[in-house]
């Protein structure tokens, strides 16, 4: 079951913005997310708002999708308005991008260009399934301008693939690896997930190997989450596999940040480790520090000079408003200085870049010899970086920054 | 049949009055009862009719229970040859709904005097039990005449006929004259109220005398000030009166006299056996005090009515705000609350681990838990309450005495004696459990004073038990021992000298004053292991290992550790999670606020409640 939306203010059916908004638009990086709702079949831990063709029901469908979601980037531009906005980068995720046929996504990415243009050092990614993807597809994609492929391997254990419901043999991973450089990506990403249940530490140590071996720019790994709602958490509750365990997952981050460094990829971010800074995921980074992007699709999350949107969940509804010429936007969140501050704060403090200081308040700046003596965070020049145990407890060093 | 033209307050001939309550073991449906009586006497139509009509208090409605007492008056006309053979015409009725909680016995035990008579209720599915016991014989020694009535008729487990033969026994009437009846369908509550008419005496009082009526009841109300119950004795009470209290010479103003029909109906005046209310300004419940005799200024009387023993409280806790800052509110809350609720005690107190708050005195622990509940309702307040105790009397070897109502406060040093009190306990149950309940009792250092068999299969034991037992898990485990069969009703009796022992609990090596616990020597070791255990459930981890320990003075008699937390973080943070993330952090905030620090250790509020609760949670003790 995907999760829900959280709630906001109404938004306006044009997708108007509030004038604040525009301030200083064009001057901040610029990038599009681009969801794509579907997937072959749900994967037992997945809360993602994705949905395979038996879930969809009428009114929306693969097939048309191309069609929706350039609707929504045309939007986009009425909304922003005529101002020189190049496009930094674009981020194709899911869902499942690789089940829509490579020339949709590389339409949608046209689309993009032609509304308001791509920045010279462009970065297109998009996310793919090792399942769903062949050598062909990528060339397709690597010449419609895509430069950056992340692939969801999550594991080469195939008892935890299992549990994960990953169709794909680990196998696939490298061979799509090796397509992917061959047809000419610039970068290549993988995707890994720790805590399994059933997962050893051995088994990790095992992907992480793996993962290594085909030589990646860059790395994400994530803790299981075991989400409500999801079939997995269904199997926690009955007592068939068991919850997972923030001890084990502690172990199994140290381990990832061992092996990944030892391999030459630092992180710089507490989930995400990279080959060198040209080959950090630019796109997130735009996330993690403010800067503005658009959301194109359904349940998509847009964010312009301090206003937060996100779009209504499910394709049908989302398909629909596009095509009455509506905005697709379900509800907004304007963010004051204050609630500014502490989305800055939460999302710095996890990059390896850091914390600027004179982002806290004297209560936050207070609790930061306290922090630097618990060996949570090291301050490096006038900014606060996490130390490995401090990206453990990271939301706690934030409950103490922000009390 | 309800009367059209209702005899008026002030005006009745005492001759027609019948004043009477309704007492029975918790559950046994008297308010339910009740509610059919307000019915079919008109006071309260279909339309405005809700179940438990008289619990009006939302934590009444919500756990389902009688807390407070209420005083109604009800017209009933009798029809010409009615069955049951009361003398036809229109009639008054006071009923008064009593709690059948044993922590509210003092509430039950002032309705009484307003009375001439009490329907004894009994459920005709259950039984007798300890309530209907303890009750019947507070009726018995108020001088009421006794009405056995068998309710819930209607379900399929009742015994009628068994139980009214017990009912009968007890009582010592004719199986025969036991009414029965359905509450929940209505019937035969017609026939009650005939009977009623034809059983209760009328109340006796000189009209011609100065006025005195006693005080039952005495209600601060946020818009009218305290509302002051009373019922007529002798002559009459007018709104143009001013009246005097009699304990104090205190004279007031009245301001408004008037009958509760279930709303409060103004009156030009009272008399004779009447029940009515009386409002006069006064801000400050103390200033009418139950129990007290209220009579005119002028012309007054010299003897007053005999009053009530005023309920000591049994039970000590410490409530503390979690919130250092909320100190003051909750002391302008226990202020108010105690308007309402004479048997509250506190006094302020500080306890190194929770800081400023008030060791409170409680009649039981239903009464603690509602208390605060209420505080935490009303009052928008956090609370934590540290585990409830009883008084210790401790003499040191140079023959001082100190009275012990916090375990913090135990003295160090020679101990020469420690006191505790005892209660009388008295267990109704089916004799299939008698050997199970003796295991007890035992365990609980309990003393076998009597056994009498109700009928073939039913028993009466009566034990000395010491109260700080009663006052932990006795009621849970005796239910659970019994599969809720058995039932308890007690009271204290005195005090026994007994071998205690204080028990501390340290975190981080710190003696963290609210765990501390006066324990009987036999149990302290076994009690040190499970509290350290179940703390160590309780309390999250922390950033750092916290080391927790049992000890008797500086013997060390349990250990346990909990370990530091290792990850506390989020994996995925990207742009559609950012907004929940914030969100997250503020209930997370929330969740701290919740916290209380001690030390450097953050300890949730439920430690500091179920750190006991083998000890009862008190909302148990229903049914
Ligand atoms: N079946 C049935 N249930 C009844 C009857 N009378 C009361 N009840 C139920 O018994 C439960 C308790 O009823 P109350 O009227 O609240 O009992 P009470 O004696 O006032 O309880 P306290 O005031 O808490 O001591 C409720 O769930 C009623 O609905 C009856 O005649 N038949
Ligand atoms: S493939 Fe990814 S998005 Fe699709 S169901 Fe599985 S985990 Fe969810
Ligand atoms: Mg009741």
């Amino acid at each position: 079951m995907p999760s829900a939306l959280p709630a906001g203010d109404p938004a306006p059916t044009d997708g108007t913005l509030p004038e604040s908004a525009s301030a200083g638009l064009g001057d901040r990086p610029f990038g599009f997310y681009v969801h794509v709702p579907f997937c072959a079949t749900r994967c037992g831990y997945c809360d993602f708002n994705t949905y395979t063709a038996e879930e969809l029901g009428g009114g929306a469908s693969r097939a048309s999708y191309v069609e929706t979601a350039v609707a929504e980037v045309r939007l986009a531009r009425r909304v922003l308005g005529e101002v020189d906005l190049p496009v930094r980068t674009v981020f194709f995720g899911g869902g499942t991008p690789t089940l829509l046929p490579p020339g949709d996504l590389t339409a949608v990415l046209a689309a993009i260009s032609d509304e308001f243009g791509l920045a010279d050092d462009v970065e297109v990614t998009t996310e793919a399934n090792p399942d769903s993807v062949s050598a062909p597809d990528l060339e397709v994609l690597r010449a419609g301008g895509l430069n950056r492929v992340s692939f969801g391997m999550q594991s080469a254990v195939p008892h935890v693939l299992r549990t994960l419901d990953r169709t794909h043999d680990p196998a696939r991973v490298p061979a799509a690896v090796d397509w992917a450089r061959a047809a000419g990506f610039d970068q290549v990403s993988l995707d890994l997930i720790y805590g399994t249940p059933g997962e050893s530490l051995a088994d990790w140590r095992i992907s992480l190997d793996a993962a290594l071996a085909s030589d990646p720019d860059h790395v994400s790994a994530y803790a299981l989450i075991v989400e409500e709602g999801t079939a997995l958490a269904r199997q926690v509750r009955r007592g068939e596999v068991p919850m997972t365990d923030d001890d084990d997952l502690a172990d199994k981050y140290v381990a990832a940040d061992e092996a990944l460094a030892g391999a030459g990829l630092g992180w710089y971010e507490v989930s995400n480790w990279a080959r060198d800074p040209a080959a950090r995921c630019r796109h997130n980074l735009l996330y993690w520090q403010g800067a503005d992007w658009w959301g194109v699709g359904p349940g998509a999350h847009s964010h312009v000079g301090g206003v937060r949107f996100w779009n209504v969940k499910h394709p049908a509804a989302h398909a629909r408003r596009l095509a009455r010429g509506e905005s697709p936007a379900q509800a907004r969140e304007l963010l004051d200085e204050e609630t500014r501050r502490v989305e800055r704060v939460l999302l710095e403090i996890r990059l390896s870049a850091g914390l600027e200081r004179a982002v806290l308040d004297d209560a936050g700046r207070a609790a930061v010899p306290g922090l630097v003596a618990d060996g949570l965070v090291t301050e490096v020049g006038d900014r606060l970086v996490l130390t490995l145990r401090g990206r453990l407890l990271a939301d706690a060093v934030v409950r103490s920054l922000l009390p | 049949m309800s009367s059209k033209s209702a005899p008026p307050p002030g005006h009745t001939d005492p001759a027609i009055l019948r004043n009477f309550c309704i007492i029975a073991h918790i559950d046994h449906g008297k308010s339910t009862l009740a509610d059919r009586m307000l019915q079919l006497t008109g006071v309260v139509d279909e339309r405005a009719a809700r179940a438990q009509y008289l619990d009006r208090m939302d934590i009444e409605r919500e756990r389902g229970i009688t807390i407070k007492s209420q005083a109604v008056r009800m017209p009933w006309t009798v029809a010409e040859g009615n069955d049951e053979g009361a003398e036809p015409g229109d009639y008054v009725l006071n009923m008064i709904d009593t709690p059948g909680h044993v922590d509210f016995t003092y509430e039950v035990s002032r309705s009484l005097e307003a009375c001439e008579a009490a329907i004894l209720l009994v459920d005709a599915a259950q039984g007798i039990e300890a309530q209907t016991l303890a009750n019947l014989y507070l009726a018995l020694g108020a001088d009421l005449h006794i009405i056995p009535v068998l309710n819930k008729i209607d379900l399929p487990s009742a015994q009628p006929e068994k139980y009214a033969a017990e009912l009968a026994g007890i009582i010592g009437c004719d199986p025969d004259d036991v009414l029965q009846v359905s509450a929940k369908t209505g019937l035969g509550v017609e026939k009650v109220l005939n009977e009623i008419v034809k059983q209760t005496p009328a109340p006796v009082g000189d009209a011609d005398a100065p006025a005195r009526a006693l005080i039952f009841d005495s209600v601060y109300d946020t818009y009218r000030g305290v509302v002051t119950y009373v019922r007529v004795v002798d002559g009459k009470l007018s709104h143009r009166d001013r009246i005097k209290m009699m304990s104090t010479g205190a004279v007031h103003e009245m301001l408004e006299v008037g009958v509760i029909s279930p709303e409060p109906v103004k009156a030009g005046e009272i008399g004779v056996g009447e029940v009515g209310y009386l409002i006069t300004g006064v801000k400050d419940v103390r200033q009418s005090r139950v129990g007290d005799t209220v009579t005119s200024q002028h012309g007054g009387a010299a003897e007053p009515l005999g009053g009530y023993k005023h309920p000591n409280p049994m039970v000590f806790a410490g409530l503390y705000p979690i919130d250092g800052d909320d100190y003051p509110t909750l002391r302008d809350a226990l202020d108010k609350l105690q308007l309402n609720d004479a048997a509250l005690a506190y006094e302020p107190e500080t306890s190194g681990a929770l800081g400023f708050g008030f060791r409170c005195g409680f009649l039981g622990l239903l009464h603690m838990e509602i208390t605060r509940d209420r505080l935490e309702r009303e009052f928008d307040l956090d609370l934590i309450s540290t585990a409830p105790n009883v008084v210790y009397q401790v003499t040191m070897e140079d023959g001082s005495v100190h009275e012990v109502t916090n375990p913090s406060e135990y003295p160090e040093g020679k101990i020469a004696e420690v006191r505790e009190p005892v209660v009388k306990a008295t267990i109704l149950s089916p004799s299939d459990y008698i050997g199970t309940i003796m295991e007890l009792c035992q365990a609980k250092r309990g003393q076998l004073g009597g056994m009498d068999y109700l009928s073939e299969d039913r028993v009466e034991m009566r034990y000395t038990l010491p109260m700080a037992d009663i006052v932990f898990d006795f009621f849970d485990q005796l239910k659970s021992r019994t599969k809720g069969y058995a039932s308890l009703d007690y009271e204290v009796t005195g005090e026994q000298a007994a071998d205690l022992v204080k028990v501390d609990i340290l975190l981080q090596g710190e003696t963290v004053d609210a765990f501390s616990a006066i324990v009987h020597r036999d149990a302290a070791y076994s009690y040190g292991v499970m509290l350290a255990g179940k703390l160590k459930d309780l309390i999250p981890r922390q950033q750092f290992e916290v080391p927790i320990q049992a000890a008797i003075g500086a013997r060390i008699i349990a250990r346990e550790t909990i370990r530091a937390i290792r990850k506390d973080v989020l994996a995925k943070c990207y742009g559609g999670d950012i907004t929940r993330k914030r969100k997250l952090l503020e209930k997370q905030k929330e969740g701290k606020k919740r916290m209380k620090m001690v030390g450097r250790v953050e300890v949730p509020q439920e430690a500091f409640i179920a750190a006991l609760s083998n000890a009862p949670s008190a909302e148990k003790p229903k049914k």
